[in-house]
């Protein structure tokens, strides 16, 4: 099959696959472009000259909202559901080796927290904290609401990878007199490391990007997706452009860092097979 | 272990490995609820009992100054006695259906393309994650990026006007019921690739080439082997898309600058003008049709085969 000769339909795919990432990252570019917009220019091109002039305005405090603060605070929290989606989702990925009374039930529970609209959890969320008296806050309710939604993602990850893993090196440490603990250390973890890195990378970025779940359970202060969510509506200046370039960024920087992590781990296996 | 492996143990063996297995299989189960158990409390706590809240308050009285527990069916009874409520539901199934047909068809050509068309193993990895990363970045992010490209002095009308074929800006582009649509299927057509993706490239090579050896043309081959292949796939895109369209209401109310509407977004309006009892019913109904509808879906396909 490698040696054939391209068809015309490889050609005509090519061509729609190409014309799909140039949908996926053609606006993103744009907003890219505009943040470095002149003093004078407005929200569409052309350009007015090229500055720094709106990336100097973020970080300045009294021109949109509070954008250092609610950052730091997003960060925090999708540190905190990174660490706590691992945890979780691997113990969970472990206990459903095996049948056990329940599992079918807590799978689907699960799904549904995955289908369920994320309006209504923020909702109920929201309502269980208000009518129990808890104050609702970014690091509590907001938490909680995105745990519901990286959660299934990490657990349906750990599912499939460890549906995939041959019991056979389990038992051969366990032949070699590797205790549970030694063979979970020193066989399973190396293993399925760069898959946690995936479950960590995918909990960290969905946190910091969620806004649904967020929107009824930060209480006081904002996390940054809800920061520009409110600047959508009252920022009509390129500021908003250079926030989006620098989350954007950012978030391409987590992702990078997993992926190089991700590749150095595998190299690193492959060595030492 | 099942009993019939246990029964092939030679009868020497048989009083040892009871007595060995027997407790450890109890530690094992033991050890398996304790590891299940922090997931259940979490979305116990965070999930299952908001979503009791929510269908306990549904039923409460509510004015401007709270809510009060109460036994009440006017919030239901209100709001699907309402014109306008099933119009806004009228308008949701609209954009899931269009949304729906539209990631299916970008989703599965792409996934195709990379599954069948790419050769090699890297290169395939590299293009997956081309169309993945952006799922990664913030949805509010993407969707104002349109605003530049699709606005009255936007890229699209500024090049349209340059090369004479309008002459004053079209106006439908940005805040619209297409600005909505096209957001959308930029926002989703990710979850369609993916689980369409993976589908793709778990069916057996051999299969195409055997029916290719049996003389069948490059559209049959597609039709009667790799789509059907490709339905536990489609299923599970679909339950994505679906679920994410039905409770969209960011996308709704910027793309569309306030002159369209969803479930999601006349219940987020209540709960700005804290109608949580309004809310809470309309919620309980949506959540009933999304449930059906992934029901309806799940008939289809066994998640837990496909992971």
């Amino acid at each position: 099959m490698n040696h054939e000769k391209r068809t015309f339909e490889f050609y005509v795919l090519a061509g729609f696959f190409l014309l799909f990432v140039l949908f996926l990252y053609g606006p993103l570019s744009a907003i890219l472009i505009l943040s470095f917009q002149g003093p004078e220019g407005g929200l569409t091109f052309p350009l007015n000259g090229v500055s720094l002039h709106w990336f100097h305005n973020l970080f300045q405090q009294q021109a949109v909202g509070d954008f250092g603060a609610s950052f730091k605070r997003s960060f925090v929290l999708g540190l905190m559901v990174m660490a706590v989606t691992v945890l979780v989702s691997l113990l969970a990925g472990l206990a459903f080796r095996q049948r056990f009374r329940g599992g079918t039930a807590l799978f689907y529970l699960a799904v549904a927290s995955l289908v369920v609209p994320s309006i209504i959890i923020s909702l109920g969320i929201g309502v269980v904290f208000q009518q129990s008296g808890l104050k609702p806050a970014w690091y509590s309710s907001a938490f909680g609401a995105h745990l519901t939604w990286t959660l299934p993602f990490g657990v349906l990850i750990m599912f499939a990878v460890f549906n995939r893993f041959s019991p056979a090196y389990e038992e051969a440490a366990r032949d070699l007199g590797a205790s549970a603990w030694q063979t979970f250390r020193h066989v399973v973890l190396p293993m399925i490391a760069p898959s946690l890195i995936g479950v960590g990378l995918f909990g960290f970025s969905l946190s910091y990007d969620e806004f649904a779940r967020t929107l009824m359970t930060s209480g006081t202060y904002n996390t940054l997706p809800l920061e520009i969510y409110g600047m959508t509506t009252n920022v009509t200046t390129p500021v908003l452009y250079a926030l989006g370039t620098v989350t954007t960024v950012f978030s391409f920087t987590i992702i990078l860092a997993a992926l190089g992590l991700i590749i150095s781990l595998r190299r690193k296996q492959a060595k030492g097979v | 272990m099942s009993a019939g492996q246990i029964a092939d143990v030679p009868m020497t063996d048989k009083p040892l490995g009871i007595t060995r297995r027997l407790p450890k299989r109890g530690l094992q189960k033991l050890a398996a609820y304790l590891q299940a158990a922090p997931l259940a409390l979490i979305l116990g706590f965070f999930f299952l009992l908001p979503i009791l809240a929510i269908v306990v308050v549904s039923f409460w009285d509510y004015d401007f100054a709270g809510i009060y527990p109460d036994f009440l069916t006017m919030n239901y009874t209100e709001t699907l006695g309402s014109w306008v409520t099933w119009k806004i539901y009228l308008n949701t199934f609209k954009f899931t259906a269009i949304v729906w047909a539209l990631t299916l068809l970008i989703g599965f050509w792409v996934a195709y393309f990379l599954a069948f068309h790419v050769r090699t193993a890297t290169m395939q990895m590299l293009l997956f994650l081309v169309c993945t990363v952006p799922f990664l970045t913030s949805n509010i992010i993407r969707m104002i990026s349109w605003i530049p490209v699709l606005g009255r002095n936007g890229l699209i009308n500024t090049t349209l006007m340059n090369m004479g074929l309008v002459r004053d800006p079209v106006e439908w582009l940005l805040y619209s019921d297409f600005a909505v649509v096209l957001a959308m299927v930029h926002l989703y057509t990710l979850f369609m690739v993916t689980p369409i993706f993976n589908t793709l490239m778990r069916i057996d090579r051999s299969l195409v080439e055997a029916a290719r050896d049996a003389g069948a043309t490059g559209w049959q081959i597609l039709w009667n082997v790799i789509i059907p292949l490709a339905k536990p796939g489609i299923a599970i895109g679909t339950i994505f898309v679906v679920t994410l369209v039905m409770a969209d209401f960011s996308t709704v109310q910027v793309m569309s600058g306030g002159q369209s509407a969803s479930v999601a977004l006349m219940m987020k309006n209540q709960m700005s003008l804290l109608q949580y009892p309004a809310a809470a019913a309309n919620a309980v109904v949506l959540l009933i049709i999304v449930l059906m509808m992934v029901a309806a879906i799940l008939r289809v396909v066994d998640i837990r085969k496909e992971l």
